[in-house]
């Protein structure tokens, strides 16, 4: 039997696979079609301070093999998640992890102070790259100073397991990823999704309220394999790798490309037991292989 | 929920862009019990450009048949795909989804709305109805005749009348101008269409004091509450319309606001 337990900062999963935020609810949507005890973990909805109504509808456009959104982080704030969400989830055989956005700093860290009183809360993903939102979100992850600044007061408020989800939408991610391990991040995820737009053709109007949004599937796949594997090479905290990840081949490749852990999104909504088909498919592959390890598989290309 | 195959026992051409689908689970296993104004996520195989799942009405249950009728209308690559499946394919759905029109504890006058494949949970609705012993109307709308779909099936479960925009079948003009809703007042109405017709049914159903029931067609990608895509802005804010929909009672919705 491989072994598929991995380590990201303090945290032990059982294997690397895990679900995106904002693709999965609070993992409640999906206990009909799995057992989230067979993850290793899930990213509950992004989490703010305050309670946010989102954006208008229309919020979703097909793309070709993907889909662009515009959510605008819909979510109750952290004192509902606390008083009512969190007791329903903590108990599921898995982490379950915050993710956690903000207009201001302030923000960032009295939402993260409330999640640290948590027990089982054992780590956050700091969302410093959420497209959609008018004030904040990717604005922090876009240079390399606003993206030291938060993750730095967060580590200060935020005593366990550190996670920084990374924006695409960058000239040079391995800058941003520097400067987060420089502030004590324990790992970063990446990618959020890449700002994009759609057009209909008839009535010339954007399809989306907000005009642009969040692109994710497949179509980003190859430039987010990029993007781990150039973080790999800048960086020596783990990385949890995403971006239109749909079977266990795809999360081989974002292993190999330098990945610790993977997260499954969107196409969650497709075949929602997406996930744990991956987490079957890691382990043959890796008895095929005669792989001890998942761990050995990290950032191991062979160049030729 | 579940996620299952389903092969296809039959694939009827309607009109030019409308075909009825009846399909059975491949592994015979009995269908679980749905609702009227549930829906189903139908995945699209082999399509780079349909990504998501297309969400259908359910337009029938036939339970002795272990059968799921599905009226599909070709909008684009996706339903034209679901058009074209042969007897014997098989389609992956994601069902039941949604929550269902509310059945009336008491008798009373029943009027159910549809326009154009809009019909399609009304069909379901009706034969639900029938069970309670109501006999309800169907007041069914389209462009012209060989857009008003099933009206024999209506037509099993109670008094149908129509309305054309050619005035080619009943009468002419739009459903909310029909004359039965000056002669019969009605208890309530239940609509499912194009959003500018459930608008003006809604305001028909709220001028004259009538409880009034809408399902709504909103862009979604899940189908089951995970994406929030499909929000419906309501009284007590937005809300998901795959799982607090897709029916609304008018009264929670913003559209007469």
């Amino acid at each position: 039997m491989a072994g598929l337990k991995v380590r990201i900062g303090n945290l032990e999963l059982k294997n690397p696979v895990m679900t995106a935020s904002g693709t999965f609810g609070y993992g409640t949507e999906y206990t009909d079609f799995m057992d989230l005890g067979r993850l290793g973990g899930v990213f509950v909805k992004g989490t703010t301070l305050e309670p946010r109504q989102g954006n208008d509808y229309p919020r979703m456009a097909e793309t070709p093999s993907g889909m662009l959104n515009s959510v605008g982080l819909q979510n109750k704030g952290v004192d509902y998640f606390v008083d009512h969400l969190y007791p329903q989830i903590k108990d599921y055989n898995t982490h379950m992890i915050v993710n956690v956005s903000g207009s201001t700093i302030e923000d960032y860290v009295a939402c993260a102070e409330k999640l640290a009183n948590l027990d089982k809360m054992p780590a956050i993903e700091l969302n410093i790259s959420c497209p959609n939102v008018k004030e904040g979100g990717m604005a922090f992850g876009t240079s390399c100073q606003s993206a030291a600044q938060v993750t730095r007061e967060v580590r200060k408020a935020f005593p366990k397991t550190l996670i920084v989800k990374l924006s695409p939408n960058v000239t040079d991610i391995t800058e941003i990823a520097r400067a987060v391990e420089d502030e004590g991040a324990d790992a970063v995820s990446l990618v959020n999704t890449f700002l994009g737009m759609a057009l209909d053709i008839e009535s010339r109007r954007p399809k989306l309220s907000t005009i642009t949004g969040g692109l994710s599937g497949p179509c980003i796949k190859p430039i987010a394999v990029r993007m781990v594997w150039q973080v790999y090479h800048a960086v020596r905290i783990p990385i949890i790798g995403m971006g239109g990840i749909c079977n266990w081949q795809d999360a081989i490749e974002f292993i190999l490309a330098g990945s610790t852990a993977i997260q499954v999104g969107t196409c969650n909504f497709i075949d929602p037991a997406t996930s744990v088909k991956i987490v079957e498919g890691i382990e043959s592959y890796l008895n095929r292989h005669h792989i001890a390890s998942v761990n050995e598989l990290v950032g191991q290309i062979d160049y030729l | 929920m579940k996620v299952r195959d389903f092969a296809i026992r039959s694939n009827t051409r309607l009109n030019d862009r409308n075909h009825l689908l009846k399909v059975t689970p491949v592994d015979n296993e009995p269908l679980p019990e749905m609702y009227p104004g549930q829906f189903v996520q139908i995945r699209v195989d082999d399509s780079p450009h349909v990504f998501l799942r297309r969400p259908i009405s359910i337009n029938y249950v036939d339970l002795q048949q272990n059968e799921i009728w599905l009226l599909i209308q070709r909008v684009g690559e996706g339903t034209e795909k679901i058009s074209d499946l042969s007897p014997g394919e098989t389609m992956n759905l994601l069902f039941p989804l949604g929550n269902s029109f509310t059945i009336p504890a008491e008798k009373g006058n029943f009027l159910l709305i549809g326009g154009g494949v809009g019909t399609a949970p009304l069909l379901y609705l009706g034969k639900k109805m029938q069970e309670k012993g109501i006999e309800p109307d169907f007041l069914l709308g389209g462009r012209s005749e060989k857009d008003v779909l099933q009206r024999n099936d209506f037509e099993l479960l109670g008094t149908v009348y129509c309305t054309t925009e050619d005035g080619s079948l009943g009468e002419k003009g739009f459903v909310t101008q029909h004359s039965i809703l000056q002669k019969k007042k009605y208890d309530f109405i239940y609509t499912c269409g194009p959003k500018p017709m459930m608008v003006a049914v809604a305001s028909y159903a709220q001028q004259n004091g009538i409880s009034c029931e809408a399902s709504l067609e909103n862009l979604m990608a899940c189908g089951f509450g995970a994406c929030l895509c499909c929000i419906e802005k309501t009284i007590r804010g937005n809300v998901c319309a795959c799982t607090e929909g897709p029916v609304f009672n008018i009264k929670e919705l913003t559209w007469l606001d």
